[in-house]
């Protein structure tokens, strides 16, 4: 045990003496965030919209001013027919229209309802939310100001329109999927190139030769990596709660259970890496392109998998980012427990075991 | 020399890769304290007998004893008896002069008293008081090897293994790596030596030359000259090397 803590000790050394991988452990998960957080979605401005007025009266302009007036919006022309509306959506130059009824100020006045039509291109869910959202305010306002000299209270229903992805999948749900890249990126990519790297400078031949057992040495080389992924997760999380405001609807012990799972499966997928290649560079690639890669395509995280063909759904299935990527969003976003989420929890845990073994395996055939 | 003074001892060792035979039948016997230099051509079987012996490989058939340990059940307690360092440095550059020697000491399984009083007396062996902190990786490579060294011998093994240690090092610095090497024979360590310099085979006290995976010659410097009728270590080499059918 003492021998296993030197090791622990000496790895922390070459992980803090190394100034660049400092940077790529802590500063990625940093920008990840902000990229996907801010540059990527978010805070809108001057978002171009259309206005289709089938009603052009008192309040139908009223609104359209209130619209105008906002900074968030640029007001395309403002009088547009349905046809030349989807036009314009098809083509992409414009984000969201408002579409007023005939009768709009009529219904109002006279029935206390009038309904108005508000169609977002959700394309990018999160932009198309934001948008709505806006819309839907600037209608409460104008509906608020004009109850207050009033008996009955007048509504107006913005009856909002999702085009192109009226389930909003892939939605804020982002932060899940930078959590499961950066730690396969640390855990994977990080633990093979340092055993490897073992292995090119000739140290690891000593350590093989000194009594210290080989799986030791392994297990000593994963440990740090193990930690600085935890701080990975928690710093993301940290996050997402207060830089994204993305609070954590299920339990933070669950989520850090199930992160500290994933993070096995990825730290023996980097030593099953590592066991496999022979020079830093190859490991780096194999971790990039046979961990990233899928990653990024099967986990869900980026592309929907319910849409890709069959077998690349059936193929979905090995990549263990899909389940952490399913684990997290239902605790993290959903509040979902262990019970919903118990069969992914094995799946992670059958493929963790699976590398270990075939690691464990490999490994006492390479010493041969 | 009596059996007892045997630190190493092979019986026909044998190592099979399939149809190839790295090392075959072996036969030798090495002595405690004894410089023994371990010669061959590239691709002559020198590095498998050694990974044997160091417990890295389980030989195919034959015999080995090292230290007294039994090659195929006790490659544990062997490795708790011999040191190893290898042609490529083997020290960590990103770490202290310092930090490796504990770290070193340390997976040895010495304790933290044991450890101080080795590396000072280490540091103060090799002259490198004002260097502990400073990281290897800016050590001149003639300290390097001599500090790998060193930290080989740091838990005092029975046996070192050295695999061409002065490999890309000048003649100066291999003097004094070999007054390094003959200090630790008269501890009572023995030492046992790859090298490719025929003037360093000279410095053993004796030597085996393998040719395609066979021990061809075995002796002191002096009974192989003598024996192969040449002035030199470098005609003896030659001489046997000559009919190798293996190369890298």
């Amino acid at each position: 045990m003492r021998q296993f803590f030197t090791f622990v000790r000496k790895e922390c050394y070459h992980v803090l003496r190394d100034r660049r991988t400092l940077l790529i452990l802590f500063g990625m998960p940093l920008a990840q965030i902000l990229i996907f957080g801010f540059a990527l979605t978010n805070e809108v401005k001057n978002a171009r919209i259309v206005v289709v007025d089938h009603a052009k009266d008192n309040a139908s302009q009223r609104i359209i001013a209130q619209i105008a007036a906002s900074n968030y919006f640029e007001l395309g022309e403002d009088v547009m027919d349905r046809d030349r509306m989807e036009m314009a959506f098809r083509e992409g130059t414009v984000k969201l229209a408002v579409v007023f009824p005939a009768n709009f100020h009529n219904d109002l006045v006279h029935q206390n309802h009038a309904q108005i039509q508000v169609i977002a291109d959700a394309s990018d869910p999160n932009y198309a939310t934001t948008l709505t959202n806006y819309v839907s305010s600037i209608i409460r306002d104008y509906q608020t100001e004009l109850s207050e000299n009033a008996a009955l209270p007048y509504r107006i229903t913005p009856q909002i329109r999702m085009l192109y992805n009226p389930q909003l999948k892939g939605a804020p749900n982002f932060v899940p999927g930078v959590m499961a890249l950066v730690l396969m990126l640390v855990s994977v990519m990080m633990t093979a190139i340092a055993i490897v790297r073992e292995k090119e400078t000739g140290t690891m031949e000593v350590l093989l030769v000194s009594p210290f057992r080989p799986v030791w040495v392994i297990l000593s080389k994963a440990v740090p990596y193990l930690f600085l992924s935890l701080i990975n997760v928690l710093s993301i999380v940290l996050m997402s709660v207060f830089v994204l405001r993305l609070p954590v609807a299920g339990s933070w012990l669950l989520l850090f259970a199930e992160s500290t799972l994933f993070i096995i499966t990825c730290l023996t997928l980097g030593i099953f890496i590592s066991i496999k290649t022979k020079t830093q560079q190859v490991a780096m690639l194999v971790s990039l392109m046979g961990m990233m890669l899928p990653t990024v395509m099967f986990s869900g995280f980026m592309f929907p998998i319910e849409n890709m063909p069959v077998p690349l759904q059936v193929i979905s299935n090995i990549v263990p980012a899909k389940w952490f990527y399913i684990i997290v969003k239902s605790i993290m976003i959903k509040g979902m427990g262990f019970a919903e989420i118990w069969k992914e929890t094995l799946v992670l845990c059958g493929i963790t075991l699976f590398f270990f073994i075939v690691s464990l395996k490999s490994f006492k055939i390479r010493l041969e | 020399m009596t059996r007892k003074d045997s630190v190493i001892k092979t019986e026909k060792l044998t190592k099979r890769f399939g149809d190839f035979i790295a090392t075959d039948e072996i036969t030798f016997e090495v002595l405690k304290g004894e410089i023994f230099g371990f010669l061959g051509a590239n691709g002559a079987g020198k590095t498998t007998a050694m990974r044997m012996l160091c417990g890295l490989s389980t030989p195919s058939s034959g015999k080995a004893t090292v230290a007294g340990f039994d090659v195929y059940r006790q490659t544990e307690q062997i490795k708790q008896h011999i040191g190893y360092m290898s042609q490529k440095f083997s020290l960590y550059e990103d770490l202290t002069v310092l930090e490796n020697i504990r770290f070193f000491g340390g997976i040895y399984g010495l304790d933290n008293r044991q450890l101080k009083s080795k590396s000072e007396e280490l540091v103060q062996r090799l002259g490198l008081q004002s260097e502990t902190k400073k990281l290897v990786g800016e050590l001149p490579l003639g300290w390097k090897q001599k500090l790998a060294f060193s930290v080989s011998v740091l838990h005092e093994p029975k046996i070192v293994f050295l695999d061409e240690p002065t490999g890309g090092v000048d003649p100066v610095t291999r003097r004094q790596f070999w007054a390094l090497i003959y200090e630790a024979a008269s501890r009572g360590i023995t030492l046992f030596v790859t090298t490719h310099y025929m003037d360093e085979a000279e410095y053993c006290d004796r030597i085996s030359i393998m040719v395609d995976g066979r021990i061809e010659a075995l002796g002191t410097p002096q009974e192989l000259k003598i024996k192969l009728n040449e002035s030199t270590m470098d005609g003896v080499f030659y001489q046997l090397a000559r009919g190798a059918k293996r190369s890298d």
